[in-house]
């Protein structure tokens, strides 16, 4: 077995232990050190990285179901009635909505499921008074009522505007890490890797009821923090960037100074046509501007226009390149 | 590494001359160097017999191109990559007491292919979402279905160990074996070049 052989299959090795595995400090230490070791190491490392980021784009590629393509109303939320109360929740409702919260013998209020298609947008009031607003491809069990206050975020995005009540606070689950507001208003969003929680009014509390973070973090006013693998940043926005961050609120997308690669991966949040960028030099390139969500014509002239970017159409996809 | 604002096509984000931090390194690298894989693999297949040394060639003309660069970007990556590897080449020979006579095609015709044309970085980027997928068709079957698995459908080891009946340490193998075959297809893939000629 050749030299480079070998370092091709060592590097493949630790991407797809990155990709698998829970990735620790340890594990970066020990990818370091390999790394340090020679120039072999390194440039086999980063020829495998790049063409496993490549492989990235594959998603972008999967077929949209026709079904999905049709739907015509997305803003209209689907409730799946998922969960075993749900019989006993539909006997019990006839007897009025108060009934039915303090219902299923000590298990607290009954389950509501609610959830946003790609591209929908819905605001719910909880029984609490609280208000929930959920932005695209959104799933969000509430278990709300007098004694208890339980939000979980399967996956997607939120935006809470708790009614105060200091004796019961409001729990928002993402994952195993969990969200205690302490009377505020705050974000919460959550994909396959990475929680994010800004606060815009008030204080929460985020940490992990398996005592992973070994002591919970507080986030006031205008703070975030970004959970990735097991480490929280902490960041301080300005009130535009957070006003930004929520203009899905009213329907729009905002850039200051973001790359076409974030640019596109807020669209296809949003959209069943998904944009494709073709390679990493038009990614990085950077615009700002206030796009409608589904404003995606409106994005390529710009970036045809602006970039003298080509723009062509595949299948239900559009592809960005140079 | 979204730093870079760039306004128009080709120009250097690496200056000339200047010395570049180990992550601008690999950034130079896989924007500047990995594109011109096609055209390296080319002239080591032309220009060396003994096919079971064109990875480690390759790889030896990466490491040292980077390593040079990172004390002193070069002006033309194309023109350095491709001295890098003839001076390599004539050093092989040089060094090994036995060469088998045809090892070396034409040490004087080295020189040419410098000034030949290279591909054209816009044009591969291009196709690269073309490339990818034909890439992903030509891997092992095996192979393919744990790379869509993962990439389409987002399944963990287990996962998809589980969906394809094998054991997770054959999903580790599958994936990495797919990586290094789809890495030779994207970048070392000369057939544009070739069919040009």
């Amino acid at each position: 077995m050749s030299a480079a052989r070998d370092a091709n299959a060592e590097a493949a090795h630790w991407l797809e232990r990155r990709e698998f595995e829970s990735w620790c400090e340890a594990d970066e230490t020990e990818l370091s050190a390999w790394l340090a070791r020679s120039w072999e190491h390194r440039v086999a490392y980063w020829r495998l990285k790049d063409a496993w980021e490549h492989t990235e784009r594959l998603s972008a590629l999967r077929p949209v179901s026709p079904k999905a393509a049709a739907a015509p109303a997305p803003r209209k939320p689907f409730r799946p009635m998922l969960f075993r109360l749900v019989a006993a929740t539909i006997a019990v409702a006839a007897l009025g909505a108060g009934a039915a919260i303090y219902f299923s013998g000590g298990n607290g209020p009954r389950e509501t499921v609610y959830a946003t298609q790609v591209g929908g947008h819905q605001t719910v009031q909880l029984a609490d008074g609280s208000k929930v607003e959920l932005n695209t491809n959104t799933v969000l069990r509430a278990r709300v009522g007098a004694h208890e206050r339980l939000v979980t975020l399967e996956r997607g995005e939120a935006y809470f505007q708790i009614a105060h009540d200091p004796k019961h606070p409001f729990v928002v689950m993402a994952g195993d890490h969990r969200v205690t507001d302490l009377g505020t208003k705050f974000l919460v969003r959550r994909d396959d890797k990475n929680l994010e929680v800004a606060v815009t009014e008030g204080r929460v509390q985020l940490d992990t009821p398996d005592g992973r973070l070994q002591s919970p973090v507080l986030l006031t006013r205008h703070e975030a923090a970004e959970v990735k693998g097991n480490k929280v940043f902490v960041t301080r926005k300005t009130a535009l960037s957070l006003t930004n961050e929520l203009g899905w609120r009213h329907g729009f997308l905002v850039f200051d100074h973001t790359t076409l690669a974030d640019a596109v991966a807020q669209f296809n949040r949003y959209n069943q046509g998904k944009l494709v960028i073709a390679d990493p030099a038009t990614a990085r390139l950077t615009m700002d501007g206030t796009f409608p969500i589904d404003g995606i014509s409106a994005f390529t002239e710009v970036a045809q226009e602006v970039f003298k970017l080509r723009i062509e159409r595949r299948g239900g996809n559009t592809v960005i390149s140079r | 590494m979204a730093e870079t604002v760039e306004t128009s096509r080709g120009t250097g984000l690496f200056k000339p001359g200047a010395t570049m931090t180990a992550s601008e390194v690999e950034v130079w690298f896989v924007r500047e160097v990995l594109p011109m894989e096609a055209m390296l693999m080319h002239y080591l297949h032309q220009n060396w017999r003994n096919k079971s040394d064109i990875e480690d060639l390759r790889q030896e003309v990466y490491a040292r191109v980077c390593e040079a660069a990172q004390k002193e970007v070069p002006e033309k990556t194309k023109a350095f990559v491709l001295t890098t590897a003839r001076n390599l080449l004539i050093n092989r020979v040089r060094r090994e007491q036995i060469v088998p006579i045809e090892a070396v095609a034409d040490l004087d015709e080295l020189e040419i292919a410098i000034d030949a044309p290279g591909p054209e970085r816009n044009a591969m980027a291009r196709d690269v979402l073309r490339k990818l997928q034909g890439a992903l068709d030509r891997l092992p079957p095996r192979a393919r279905e744990v790379v869509t698995l993962r990439r389409i459908e987002g399944l963990s080891r287990p996962e998809i160990a589980q969906r394809m009946g094998i054991s997770e340490k054959t999903v580790s193998e599958h994936l990495t074996n797919g990586l290094c075959a789809l890495a030779d297809m994207l970048y070392g893939d000369a057939s544009d070049l070739r069919s040009k000629k």
